[in-house]
């Protein structure tokens, strides 16, 4: 089953509410870095990596962790990635 | 068994179930690692435990959980502490504090959890220094503690340059100090900005049963993730080859392998437990500072007496000495006196009975020369010696209370307890004097976390494990 961009926002968005409870992501713009929108961290993203291997099987080297900056970037840099499984 | 572990393999052994301890093998455990943290007591919680004497709870180290911030409070270390451990915020059960006092001879300043009183108080008590003070709240407010550029390292210095008067100067150095410098007469100016936001930016605040309660969430938390823990399980030795920590080998004899070490045994006392160093090795960074603290149980809450302040910092000498105590056992002109009861635990919610816990800088080798008879003589003196320096700062007791009528029971711990809790050599609560801030160590795998790594307090404490664990086990794994 092939995963649409929108879907993979849609497994960020949810790490995040796991991970950041007292964040709100509704609303959040997809071409807009997630940590202007939100209230997020290094470590944070740290976890967002975290969650992605432990919950999709899905690396990220510490060198595209850059990648993650926005939903957009996240569904652009992920989506082939779940899509290669 | 201890034996059980003999020849175990693991991907990171965490030395210590204190706080940074706990903190680190809950990250690890959230990562999903295959984690072990040996500890030597047959409890955790490090310099900040508890015991119970005579069915009744005393704790160590906490006064206050420093750090304290009101929930949904944003970007601060308490929160984004709770977000790393995946721990909500009301599982603290965190009271915030009545009101607190630095006193001196012929001054005293008030604050609590807004700065904006403290900011009154010092305008108050000095007119003249209130621009220079403000100037170092907002230099502090906004410098990184870990880069301090071409600021002076000395935090006296630091101050100098705003605070003229040698008494407001002392009298902010004497909470910052007590509450986690491990530098004798001066700290380090990043970590005097770190405690400076903490005590007074931020806050203080307790929960209702006291340390045990953030222990026990960061134990169970750990063990729900799957995490291992062994008690009673010291470490002998670490055992090296070329540059890597190959095996640790545990008092029990048996041996147990790992990838990465975190330890939270102390710089010196990590160093010193590799194969590859002299039995003194680091001696030039051993903490010098230990204390003794007594504990009163009273019959009454200590407001029935009229004692209604948190913590008070006192100095009753003409300029404050944060240093070594050189010829006596105990240096009672200067401490700090905290009342457990007075946090603002809410209607109907209040400890059983009063607590008054003082606490004075002590000399551990004389405590630790004493023999049996000797340490128990001297431990009662001073706890007389303490109380009657206690008396004469707090207000006179209302009703003519007399506090030895009221008095259930009492305990004092000295250095000497220190050192058997804590291991910490000298029995230095806050460790090391020079802090190891990448908490590297010279051997590629083993890395410290805790006191000796530079951050403060138990909210600092946490955060190290946490970051120590981010930045040499799961960062680029």
């Amino acid at each position: 089953m092939t995963m649409t961009e929108d879907q993979v926002q849609q497994i960020v968005i949810n790490i995040i509410n796991e991970i950041a409870p007292d964040e709100d992501t509704t609303g959040l713009k997809p071409e807009v870095n997630l940590r202007d929108q939100m209230d997020l961290d290094s470590m944070d993203f740290l976890d967002i990596v975290m969650e992605l291997r432990k919950q999709h099987g899905i690396e990220v080297p510490e060198e595209d962790y850059p990648e993650l900056a926005s939903l957009k970037s996240c569904s652009d840099y992920l989506t082939p990635k779940f899509n290669a499984e | 068994m201890p034996s059980s572990l003999d020849q175990q393999h693991y991907e990171t052994v965490i030395i210590g179930a204190g706080m940074a301890g706990l903190a680190a093998g809950i990250r690890l455990a959230l990562a999903g690692k295959n984690v072990i943290i040996l500890e030597r007591h047959n409890a955790s919680g490090g310099l900040n435990s508890f015991y119970s004497q005579a069915g009744r709870k005393f704790d160590v180290g906490l006064h206050a959980m420093t750090n304290y911030v009101p929930k949904g409070t944003k970007g601060t270390p308490l929160t984004k502490l709770l977000r790393q451990l995946r721990i909500p915020y009301d599982a603290l059960d965190l009271s915030p504090q009545n009101c607190s006092r630095i006193q001196f001879p012929e001054c005293q300043l008030g604050f609590n959890n807004e700065f904006a009183f403290f900011e009154a108080e010092v305008a108050r008590a000095f007119p003249k220094q209130i621009d220079g003070f403000l100037a170092l709240a907002e230099e502090v407010r906004t410098l990184d503690a870990f880069n301090l550029g071409s600021m002076p390292s000395s935090a006296r210095k630091a101050l100098q340059r705003h605070i003229s008067d040698p008494m407001l100067e002392d009298m902010i150095f004497c909470p910052v100090m007590y509450y986690g410098s491990a530098q004798e007469h001066d700290m380090d100016y990043g970590q005097f900005a770190i405690m400076f936001r903490s005590l007074f930016f931020e806050g203080f605040a307790r929960p209702l049963d006291g340390v045990r309660v953030i222990v026990k969430l960061l134990q169970d938390k750990y063990r729900s993730l799957g995490g291992i823990r062994k008690m009673k399980c010291g470490i002998q030795k670490i055992h090296t080859s070329g540059d890597k920590a190959t095996i640790i080998e545990l008092d029990s004899g048996a041996t147990i392998t790992a990838d990465k070490i975190i330890s939270t045994a102390g710089a010196v006392e990590t160093a010193r437990l590799c194969t590859d160093q002299p039995f003194d090795a680091e001696s030039n960074n051993i903490g010098q500072l230990s204390f003794t603290e007594t504990i009163t149980v009273l019959d009454k809450q200590p407001t029935e007496f009229g004692w209604d302040d948190t913590i008070i910092f006192f100095n009753t000498a003409e300029r404050f000495r944060y240093a070594r105590v050189e010829d006596d056992l105990v240096d009672p002109s200067s401490g700090v006196i905290c009342f457990p009861n007075n946090y603002q635990y809410g209607e109907d919610r209040q400890l059983n009975e009063g607590f008054l816990r003082v606490t004075a800088m002590a000399n551990h080798d004389k405590w630790c020369a004493l023999n049996e008879d000797d340490y128990l003589a001297q431990k009662s003196h001073w706890y007389d010696e303490l109380q009657k320096v206690t008396l004469g700062l707090l207000p006179m007791p209302k009703k003519n209370l007399n506090f030895d009528d009221h008095r259930l029971a009492k305990d004092m711990f000295t250095p000497r307890t220190v050192r058997k809790y804590t291991g910490h050599l000298n029995g230095a609560i806050y460790g090391a004097p020079n802090k190891i801030k990448d908490g590297r160590t010279h051997l590629e795998n083993l890395y410290l976390a805790g006191t000796d790594q530079g951050f403060l307090g138990i909210v600092g404490a946490m955060l190290s494990g946490i970051s120590m664990a981010n930045m040499h086990v799961l960062q680029g794994d």
